[in-house]
């Protein structure tokens, strides 16, 4: 039962190692989870959830799992023969722990011990403080609902656990929410290759060195020097601004803030587009005449070292990427939106667009345009998940 | 066994009881995560009252190495004492200081060792004490000692998510978010605060607060410490109850960012 339990958090994205699944084995044999469905939530995400915004993930799999389990209706068999049945619970405990791989001896030990604690726990009912807790066994002081074999209390503990993942309260936590410029900060600060791990010249003062090397000298300077930490990364931003992008225009204000007070690359820099790149790109999100820049023009100057960020919903008429453009300067209409993203994909091998907008229904009208700039580039959603995502995508390729 | 019931003056969640006591006997660290202002470094300190434990509290700042927690040599001092003769040069130990890591490690009682905002070091900081937090131990080349820890310490790691924290970091740890305190906790949260607080002045008190934590616009969301100096405030300024929701007094106090003080008012229609 524990096994499938274990695959299953890990079908839902929960990255979760035999390390942590020991530790749960270990609260499991010293009685952590007090033999309640409440405690045993709380101990398995205790041990194997490692960030709030994994919360949501493991309530979601801790609801499925146990699922039908409603609040109301009477527990399934083995659970309830499990959590009630104290000689039950000790055999299957037993045999539980020999799968682990404990010895018979260890085993005994153990189960010596637990027996130990739930005579306690009788006797004092609800002595609260102990591992075998308030809402497991002192149940069985209790003989109302014998038949039924649940108590008031225990049912509590349930409800409780059920309570908390069914309310999902930490839905807010999940990583693919549209947060604030922090966290956009923190995900562009994923972008980061120091080069100090190249080879390099050792040019910077390296004072602890020195300091250090100066006194096992017994007072004779030796200077001593490393190679500089620094971001290698250069990106080039580029945002769809005007028309649809209207809604987003805070969130991709957010993002640039984000990527400018990061303050980490070695060059940003930012320029804007409308719908899809056309023969010009302006400096400026209010796209007026004076601050047009020829897309050529960037081409030449940026070369495959950039790292390059789209932005945009992707939501346009498709002959806005089908239809040759005139570009002013060259007289002529070569290229269309689609033909210069192409280009910039075979001359940007680090490329990826971010899109604030949720893929639209296939086969509707705005869907083709989405569907055909998706096939061509990496796509992420313009969420602090997203965005990471495509950070690690730029870095690694 | 040791386990620990929250005490008088720190109200904790369930939860967080059993997250603390669960680190506790699994001789895990414990890491704790959550909103700033919900009690993170606070708790080790109830926990260590409440377990009548020494506390040893170890700052985490962005220049922060792992080494600093373990032990410092003192070269220079060394180097000095060489040159104006001062006796006992040749003892290395002597010029060898232990952390706060090292500090907990070689104390004669039980303690509770506190790494408070753990992710404001660099990205590689919590896997420099992987071994170290693992074993209790750790080796000081230059006296060929192993510092080892005689009683294995509770050790309690708070982070404010400015970071990610290493996989492997995570693996060993017991983890917990203290989630925002439901306006019932926060009752029994300000009642410590306060034990005579009048009724009406807290419930329409906390009425606002948790309006004004609900607006959107609001970038800054004020916390348990913001509320607390608010009551304060409003108790000090003889504030008639019933004025709380309608004029928002002492918003300074809630708000610190004068965007939010604006949206809030609009917000409210003030």
């Amino acid at each position: 039962m524990f096994i499938a339990f274990f695959y299953l958090l890990r079908a839902h994205g929960l990255r979760i190692g035999v390390n942590e699944w020991m530790t749960l084995t270990e609260g499991l044999s010293a009685g952590l989870h007090r033999s309640t469905l409440g405690g045993f939530y709380t101990l398995c995400r205790a041990v194997l959830v490692h960030s709030e915004a994994d919360y949501d993930r493991f309530d979601r799999a801790f609801l499925e799992f146990f699922d039908g389990v409603s609040f109301d209706e009477p527990l399934p068999e083995e659970l309830l023969d499990w959590l009630n049945k104290p000689e039950d619970v000790l055999r299957d405990f037993r045999a539980f722990l020999l799968a682990q791989g404990y010895d018979e001896k260890t085993a005994e030990e153990i189960l010596a011990l637990f027996a130990e604690r739930l005579r306690e726990q009788k006797e004092e009912h609800n002595g609260g403080s102990y591992w075998i807790g308030t809402g497991g066994y002192s149940n069985f002081g209790h003989s109302g609902h014998a038949a039924q074999g649940i108590r008031v209390g225990g049912v509590s503990r349930w409800r409780h656990a059920f309570q908390v993942a069914g309310e999902r309260r930490y839905r807010d936590f999940r990583r693919d929410n549209t947060l604030d410029t922090r966290q956009f900060q923190m995900a562009f600060r994923l972008l980061r290759q120091f080069s100090s791990n190249a080879a390099g010249e050792r040019t910077e003062l390296d004072v602890d060195g020195t300091v250090r090397a100066t006194c096992d000298e017994a007072g004779l300077l030796s200077v001593r020097y490393k190679r500089p930490r620094r971001n290698a990364v250069k990106l080039l931003m580029l945002i769809d601004s005007g028309g649809s992008m209207e809604y987003y225009a805070s969130l991709c204000s957010m993002l640039f803030q984000a990527a400018v007070r990061a303050n980490q690359f070695k060059e940003l820099h930012v320029y804007y587009f409308h719908n899809c790149l056309s023969p010009y790109v302006y400096t400026d999100p209010r796209m007026r005449r004076q601050d047009m820049i020829g897309t050529e023009w960037l081409l030449r100057n940026f070369d495959g070292e950039y790292k390059v960020l789209l932005v945009g919903d992707a939501l346009m008429d498709m002959y806005e990427l089908t239809q040759k453009l005139y570009d002013f300067e060259a007289r002529e209409a070569k290229y269309s939106g689609m033909d210069y993203l192409r280009r910039f994909c075979a001359q940007y091998p680090h490329l990826v667009w971010l899109n604030p907008e949720s893929p639209p229904p296939a086969g509707g009208y705005w869907g083709r345009s989405y569907g055909v700039i998706a096939d061509a580039v990496d796509m992420y959603p313009l969420s602090v998940d997203g965005l990471e995502r495509a950070m690690k995508k730029l870095l690694v390729r | 066994m040791t386990t620990f019931q929250g005490t008088e003056n720190y109200v904790a969640s369930p939860e967080l009881l059993d997250a603390v006591n669960i680190a506790m006997a699994l001789e895990k660290p414990l890491l704790i995560k959550g909103e700033p202002g919900t009690g993170k470094t606070v708790l080790a300190q109830a926990v260590a009252e409440a377990l009548g434990r020494k506390l040893i509290i170890w700052s985490i700042k962005s220049t922060t190495k792992a080494q600093d927690g373990l032990y410092v040599y003192d070269v220079v001092q060394r180097l000095y004492d060489s040159q104006f003769g001062v006796g006992g040069v040749d003892d290395i130990a002597k010029y060898i200081k232990l952390g706060k890591l090292g500090e907990a490690f070689s104390a004669d009682e039980p303690v509770v060792l506190l790494i408070d905002e753990i992710d404001k070091a660099d990205l590689e900081f919590p896997n420099d004490l992987l071994w170290e937090l693992d074993r209790m131990e750790f080796y000081i080349p230059e006296t060929k000692q192993t510092v080892r820890a005689k009683h294995r310490p509770t050790v309690i790691i708070t982070s404010n998510a400015e970071k990610e924290l290493p996989d492997a970091f995570l693996r060993r740890c017991i983890f917990h978010y203290i989630a925002f305190p439901d306006p019932e906790q926060m009752t029994a949260i300000v009642h410590v605060h306060f034990p005579a607080l009048d009724e009406t002045l807290l419930r329409q008190a906390l009425e606002s607060f948790y309006l004004l934590r609900g607006i959107g616009t609001i970038e800054k969301k004020p916390s348990t410490s913001e509320l607390v100096d608010w009551l304060r405030a409003l108790q000090l300024g003889g504030i008639a109850p019933e004025r709380i929701a309608k004029e928002l007094p002492f918003a300074g106090v809630l708000l610190k960012k004068d965007k939010d003080v604006l949206a809030a008012k609009r917000r409210l229609g003030l």
